[in-house]
């Protein structure tokens, strides 16, 4: 087969997948108040995002729970990660099984099984009913990531360290800690970033006392055009792009 | 033999992660399994007797219709997604390897931006005066601009574009593994181009296929909020019913037996990847 054939085909979905992308961005420094025809460039949505107490509230709320859920599975994951690796124990199958529908599982069925859970145990729907829907589909990805990182470890190092004495703690703060602190990194920033974007789970488990960004966006844009959303996707777009940009170049880095 | 010292951090790490399991995964799940079979309740969400009204209820031809429909939208998007994801895989795995790794990686950024800010930025091209009506009249193509959004179309468009990446990275792979010998042998044993496609490489890729087919088709039957943005209220999925029942309707049950159906959906799907890969192990290939 020549060789353009492939090319071309792979330029012309990539450009498909970032036309909306490009159309975003650059709606977001339009000056027209209809959001179709170009009005010169502004910064005006920019401005109006940052006069709204809500807005910045809700961006405030999601930031704090995006740190608060990444940091958590990531202790959790990587506790977990540990013992699949290490221990024997019984239902160590279960356990990986669990894992595994969490991730496969259409979020919605995750979402309506933690709201049922959270009503019918009276749990008040919040900051900590979001924390804990966000850690748990956070977590299969973290355990994931740590894994990975475990598979190809020196085996010797552990016994090693056992050998000059260290018992199971120090020798995990010593050893193994070191060796998968690029996995802890990139599965924080990936658990992060699922926190940050998530919407349907958001959807049911949160209450108002604590508004998040997504659900904020979620209601603006159902109801026709607002200018603001480009400002903010835009926003929210370099932000992610930099997360991600920054675990790459963590794993990358590691590889050497 | 372990020392006294090495059992408690053992003991706490697992009781710390069955404990999150059991608590947050398997009892929300298994309650969901037993909401569906009581009888909806307005004030306590559900009360006994136990019932199988909530399965029937599914079986109403009103219920049925916008399942059916919310199935073909998602098959349709499974479809596009595999039509446009196999060939494009396919064509990635030709390309010089250390070009690769940029394009896997300009393949997930859309992946970690925000899908509703994503969605919300297809609205911009699809609607009535939006970009893409306004290209094609003034390059005179349409007289008058064409109704795109609030429309199927405009669901299944929405869910590719939100779900291609999730076809194309299981395909990417069997593709990467696809070895250059077997095609050789084919060729060699005298098989034509397509013939070599149709026995040797559909075959190979089939366990990628399905794993893409199971990554697409069931976020295409739950992500509520395309429809709500892009479909209007005649285009639904299942995700939109599941979500109603629970937070308007307050009929739990239902939407219990709802959520269950696409829960037994995943696992058949999960069950025939398993059997593919099985099969192509034990032909020793």
């Amino acid at each position: 087969m020549s060789r353009w054939l492939p090319r071309t085909y792979l330029t012309l979905i990539y450009l498909l997948l970032y036309v909306p992308i490009v159309v975003l961005v650059v709606f977001s420094f339009n000056d027209s108040r209809t959001g179709y025809e170009w009005g010169g460039l502004s910064l005006r949505w920019y401005d109006a995002l940052f006069n709204n107490r809500a807005m910045v509230q809700a961006m405030w709320n999601s930031l704090w729970l995006a740190l608060s859920a990444a940091t958590v599975s990531t202790l959790i994951g990587a506790l977990t990660a540990l013992a699949l690796h290490r221990y024997r124990f019984r239902g160590k199958n279960v356990l990986n099984g669990m894992l595994f529908v969490v991730m496969m599982s259409p979020e919605i069925v995750l979402a309506i099984s933690l709201l049922a859970l959270f009503l019918l145990v009276g749990f008040q729907l919040g900051y900590v009913s979001l924390l804990l829907a966000h850690v748990t589909f956070c977590l299969p990805f973290v355990v994931i990531t740590v894994m990975a990182r475990l598979s190809g470890f020196d085996e010797r190092l552990p016994e090693a360290a056992r050998d000059l004495g260290a018992n199971d703690f120090t020798m995990t703060r010593t050893v193994l800690i070191p060796v998968i602190m690029p996995a802890l990194l990139a599965g924080w920033l990936l658990g992060f970033t699922l926190s940050l974007d998530d919407v349907v789970v958001s959807t049911f488990v949160s209450g108002p006392s604590y508004e998040i960004l997504p659900l904020r966006i979620y209601s603006m844009v159902r109801v026709g055009l607002k200018p603001e959303v480009n400002a903010l996707g835009t926003l929210l777009l370099v932000f992610s792009l930099v997360m991600l940009m920054l675990s790459q170049w963590i794993l990358l880095r590691s590889k050497r | 033999m372990r020392s006294l010292m090495q059992q408690p951090f053992r003991t706490a790490v697992l009781v710390l992660v069955w404990g999150w399991l059991l608590f947050l995964v398997l009892a929300p799940n298994l309650l969901v399994v037993g909401a569906s079979v009581m009888t909806r309740d307005p004030a306590s969400f559900i009360s006994l007797p136990v019932t199988l009204d909530a399965y029937r209820q599914l079986l109403n031809p009103l219920y049925l219709d916008v399942f059916l429909h919310s199935l073909y939208m998602a098959a349709m998007t499974t479809l596009v997604c595999l039509l446009i994801g196999y060939p494009f895989a396919w064509s990635l795995s030709k390309v010089a390897k250390r070009h690769q790794v940029l394009l896997i990686f300009l393949l997930i950024v859309p992946f970690w931006t925000n899908s509703l800010v994503r969605t919300y930025a297809l609205k911009l091209i699809l609607a009535t005066n939006g970009l893409l009506n306004n290209a094609l009249l003034s390059m005179g193509l349409i007289d008058e601009p064409m109704q795109l959004l609030y429309t199927e179309g405009a669901v299944v468009i929405g869910l590719v574009y939100l779900l291609l990446p999730f076809m194309i990275l299981p395909l990417y792979s069997v593709f990467d593994d696809l070895r250059e010998d077997y095609l050789r042998a084919s060729h060699d044993l005298g098989a034509g181009r397509f013939s070599t496609f149709i026995h040797v490489i559909v075959p190979l890729t089939l366990p990628g296929v399905l794993a893409g087919i199971m990554l697409v088709l069931l976020p295409a039957m739950g992500l509520f909020f395309v429809p709500d943005i892009l479909g209007g209220s005649r285009n639904l999925l299942v995700g939109n019913v599941i979500k109603n029942q629970f937070l308007d309707a307050r009929n739990w049950p239902f939407g219990a037996a709802a959520s269950i159906m696409l829960t037994l959906a995943m696992a058949f799907l999960m069950f025939a990847h398993r059997l593919s890969k099985r099969r192509i192990g034990e032909e020793g290939v």
